[in-house]
């Protein structure tokens, strides 16, 4: 099984010690052993007769004694801090609540607005299908997820639209110290923001928010295999800037190359195509 | 074997010992597995197995409907297996009847020892069973598309549920029926294994056995299963796998 070799946030920050333990970022499979004496279930993970077995479909993360497995797919599971995009579902007297992505709806109580509600007014701030930007609180014991939108960049979203991706693939968006996210910002001029929970707003003009998606799904489908920054730089290069100077101009970006790059091999998934859309021009 | 009625009672084994499909009394059907088929659902897999097509889709954990079948501790397992109208030969009415609520039962049943429910409570784990051709099988082969697409979706479980009928043809023990062996034989067992226990969480019976037949038969089944087991792991590491992305060859 290939191994990724290029490090990422997590390797990078463990200080000087043995190498990594055999079997770690493997892809593991519910069920599946997980080799070694003495560990301790971790999450993604259970314990039967003294053995540590994975539990969920996910990628092994030992730190000994603890065993853990990552999952690679799953709902969106509520972290407090998290900042999130949600939809309304549906609309109290007091409170509405949200479709986070998560098992649950979360409700969002009228006192963690900016607003001064009174009770029974809330259908004229918040309607079913309105997009906020929220942060989760407080998980409490019987699973309720307690959200605010009193904060920073929280709110209700107007305009743009709404991608949703697999919650796992979340860090690949946003890339090494912000990186994938500088870069897809960079080349499209568009304006992103990012949930935690793998809903992605993106606004702009329509190109922009087309090759942002574009990228967002490339992501999503193939977050896990090596080489993805690459043809994501590929992709975005070749579809053309479409910053607000216009898709004629040359952005700020495209002067200092010596040579343009070569054209990729798009032999992966297959963009939707638009049958409307007229043939590109070389 | 006389025949009874108009209908001849086809040969099931050959003079060789060899089925009518040439197989051997301990093969498995061609059996293939896509993990993860259908992008809306939060997980999924597709099953072809002998003739048999079986899609499977799984949504949650997500808030129960109804709201009143909650449980405040636990998720609730919702399990629906339903047949196509054009699955079979004789066309299938649409809509529940008693074999439908049968086997859906029994497949919700047999997650529920597996599944970690505890871990979402007040919610539902909606699993979709949907026959699209039937060729003697389909609970197991619902419950194996079922599985992979339990882990697809990220469930936490014990461990996947391989499945299999075995069967008595002709007074011979044999693995994996197909319809005509089933329709003509005498006894027809299906059972699901977890294989880190090697335990079984589905055990059923049709027809007649001898205690010893019994043992022979779980002991095949549980061997059927195993191999089962590799090939849903291999359909869930093919989804998952890390590999550079394939080219067009792929």
């Amino acid at each position: 099984m290939a191994r990724d070799h290029r490090s990422g946030p997590r390797r990078r920050g463990r200080e000087g010690s043995a190498s990594r333990p055999t079997g770690d970022r493997v892809l593991v499979l519910p069920g599946e052993e997980i080799p070694g004496s003495g560990l301790k279930p971790g999450p993604g993970t259970y314990r039967v007769n003294g053995k540590v077995y994975a539990s969920v479909l996910g990628l092994l993360s030992v730190r000994p004694p603890l065993a853990s497995v990552i999952p690679l797919s799953g709902r969106y599971l509520p972290k407090p801090g998290d900042v999130v995009l949600g939809t309304v579902t549906d609309v109290q007297g007091t409170f509405w609540l949200l479709d986070i992505a998560a098992p649950r709806w979360a409700p969002l109580h009228m006192t963690g607005t900016p607003w001064n509600i009174e009770v029974g007014e809330t259908e004229k701030y918040l309607r079913p299908g309105d997009a906020v930007v929220v942060q989760v609180e407080n998980l409490d014991p019987t699973g309720r997820i307690g959200v605010t939108m009193m904060g920073e960049g929280l709110g209700k979203l107007e305009g743009g639209t709404i991608v949703t991706i697999a919650p796992a693939r979340v860090p690949r968006v946003v890339g090494r110290g912000g990186s994938m996210i500088q870069t897809i910002l960079r080349h499209t001029g568009a304006q992103i923001s990012v949930g935690q929970n793998g809903r992605i707003w993106v606004n702009g003009n329509p190109e922009a928010i087309a090759r942002v998606s574009e990228v967002l799904r490339m992501i999503d489908a193939e977050g896990q295999r090596h080489g993805l920054t690459e043809r994501v730089e590929s992709f975005l290069v070749a579809s053309g800037p479409s910053t607000d100077q216009g898709p004629n101009e040359p952005g700020p970006e495209g002067a200092p190359r010596d040579a343009p790059p070569p054209l990729p091999e798009l032999a992966d998934p297959p963009r939707e195509y638009d049958p409307e859309e007229p043939p590109e021009n070389d | 074997m006389g025949s009874v009625g108009a209908k001849d009672i086809p040969q099931l084994l050959s003079p060789e010992g060899l089925r009518i499909d040439g197989r051997h009394l301990n093969e498995l059907r061609t059996l293939s597995i896509r993990a993860g088929p259908l992008h809306q659902a939060d997980g999924s897999a597709f099953v072809e197995w002998g003739a048999n097509k079986v899609m499977a889709a799984v949504y949650g954990p997500r808030e129960v409907h109804p709201r009143h079948l909650q449980q405040a501790t636990r998720a609730v397992i919702q399990c629906k297996y339903n047949m196509a109208a054009f699955s079979v030969d004789e066309r299938k009415r649409p809509g529940l009847d008693r074999r439908s609520q049968e086997i859906s039962k029994v497949i919700g049943e047999a997650f529920e020892s597996v599944v970690f429910v505890e871990e979402f409570p007040r919610t539902s784990i909606d699993i979709y069973i949907e026959v699209l051709q039937a060729n003697a099988g389909t609970r197991c082969a619902g419950l194996v598309a079922a599985s992979v697409a339990l882990a697809d979706a990220g469930i936490p479980m014990v461990d996947l549920l391989p499945a299999v009928a075995v069967g008595k043809i002709e007074g011979q023990i044999a693995l994996d029926l197909k319809k005509e062996e089933d329709n003509y034989g005498e006894a027809d067992l299906p059972m699901a294994l977890v294989p880190q226990s090697g335990r079984l969480v589905l055990l059923q019976m049709e027809g007649h056995m001898t205690p010893d037949e019994l043992a022979r038969s779980l002991d095949l089944g549980v061997q059927g299963c195993r191999e089962i087991y590799e090939k849903m792991k291999a359909a869930l590491r093919d989804r998952y796998s890390t590999g550079p992305t394939p080219g067009g060859a792929a």
